[in-house]
């Protein structure tokens, strides 16, 4: 029910749009979104619904911080 | 980028496995933490994040499978209601083959019933469009993520004018029953891997009695591996420092606070309510009933039912898996007269199941 991989939107016509993720495509409403959607986005989509836009600066920055706590030591 | 490789980045997971190790390490406790979240039950099997982890941290898994908690007497009602004339019952696939009282969805349909399996509540609204002459009820089950998705359903078909689609609703809100958890001395919580997309929906701020009255430190994690040890990793800092906080891992799809829009029409559309929880029993306000305003849409209130006298399956111990106090394999019936070709439990039918996730990876 939950898929929790965000996907890109190929098209937006108001509140409904086509979003894909490994090629599968899907239609979903945008109505519960707050943010303005752009064809290129990834949206988390739930049960025909994207419930949350996916934040490109925090997920390059969440990253960044990972790689930060380990060191070599914690490689063996 | 969708980013889901790089956070399953063999080496990034592995250093992060590494840095937990190397905290906890001499730490002279165990820790305890629960997730609430099937998605989660099903990353920490299939990805072997136990087998990571050093012995001083212990998952369980706690009340996170929509379809594990709702009890025979929803799926009771559910099957009365297909059993009626003139009705198209429409659900989600994974009700399907969940055992009732003494049938499932599954095998009323083999009887002849009308019920369809959809993705999206949108799909039963469609269905309700094509089918004027007949009342179309949507099973409404589930978290705070598809709530509003059932809310939205509503409202859709409102505009439409339609007078003949229904729900039976039964959603759930889950902060009530964490708080419970968290303070049953015999599960001994020492925090709580909460659930990512039930908390883009509700925000980080649902969480803060958990951390401030009940002293249970609370992470909003991820589903990826990476961002599970991560999540991991910043709870065992909590509870090393004997503090409680709410903190979110997953800053990229979660906003403190949360998705106003959704939790509007949750506002509009729902009450909270009691509702049962199965092994757990009623939990007060720990429900959604849809307003009397809408009461037209409530299949409940709009539908004459009979329904039968509630059984439960013995030896299932689906309610105390559903707790944390219990492993699947701890169950006398998993793997033998229960598997997910023959269901005994609601926990062993869902994919997001305990007993499914603990049967398909094989831990
Ligand atoms: S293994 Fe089957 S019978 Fe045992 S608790 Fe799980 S679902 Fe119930």
């Amino acid at each position: 029910m939950c898929v929790g991989v965000p996907m890109q939107v190929i098209s937006v016509d108001g509140d409904d749009i086509v979003a894909e993720v490994d090629g599968v495509r899907r239609s979903a409403s945008i109505m519960m979104l707050a943010d303005e959607v752009r064809v290129g986005d990834y949206l988390i989509i739930h049960a025909g619904f994207a419930i949350s836009k996916l934040d490109e600066e925090e997920a390059v920055e969440t990253l960044r911080m990972m790689r930060e706590v380990f060191s070599e030591e914690d490689m063996q | 980028m969708n980013y889901q490789d790089e956070y399953r980045d063999r080496e990034l997971v592995q250093g992060l496995a590494g840095r937990i190790r190397r905290l906890v390490s001499g730490c002279g406790r165990t820790m305890t933490f629960m997730e609430v979240c099937g998605t989660h039950t099903m990353a920490i099997y299939r990805f072997g994040l136990r087998s990571m982890l050093p012995p001083e941290i212990r998952l369980i898994s706690g009340p996170g499978c929509p379809v594990c908690v709702t009890p025979n007497d929803y799926l009771d009602r559910a099957i009365a209601i297909c059993r009626l004339p003139k009705v198209i019952t429409v659900t989600f696939g994974d009700m399907m083959r969940v055992p009732g009282s003494s049938s499932s969805l599954m095998e009323e349909r083999a009887k002849g019933a009308d019920i369809r399996i959809v993705y999206s509540p949108l799909d039963a609204v469609a269905i309700a469009i094509r089918n004027r002459d007949k009342k179309v009820v949507f099973l409404g089950v589930g978290f705070e993520t598809t709530a509003p998705t059932v809310a939205g359903s509503i409202l859709a078909a409102e505009a439409q004018g339609l007078t003949n689609y229904l729900v039976l609703a039964s959603h759930k809100t889950i902060p009530i029953p964490m708080q419970l958890l968290a303070s049953d001395p015999e599960i001994g919580i020492d925090g709580y891997i909460c659930p990512a997309h039930v908390s883009a929906i509700i925000g980080a701020e649902a969480y803060r009695p958990l951390a401030e009255e009940y002293h249970t430190p609370c992470v909003i994690t991820g589903f990826e591996p990476a961002d599970m040890l991560q999540g991991i990793l910043m709870l065992a800092e909590q509870a090393l420092k004997g503090e409680s906080r709410v903190e979110i891992q997953y800053s990229r799809v979660v906003r403190p606070e949360g998705n106003l829009k959704a939790q509007a029409m949750l506002a509009q559309l729902f009450t909270p309510s009691d509702v049962a929880w199965r092994g757990v029993g009623v939990i007060p306000g720990s429900g959604l009933s849809l307003r009397e305003e809408y009461r037209r849409f409530d299949a409940e209130k709009m539908l004459p039912l009979e329904v039968e006298p509630t059984k439960e399956h013995s030896g299932c111990s689906c309610g105390e898996i559903l707790k944390g106090k219990m492993a699947p394999q701890e169950c006398a019936l998993f793997g033998r007269l229960c598997t997910p070709e023959n269901p005994v439990g609601a926990c062993m039918v869902s994919s997001e199941g305990s007993c499914a996730a603990a049967y398909r990876y094989g831990q």
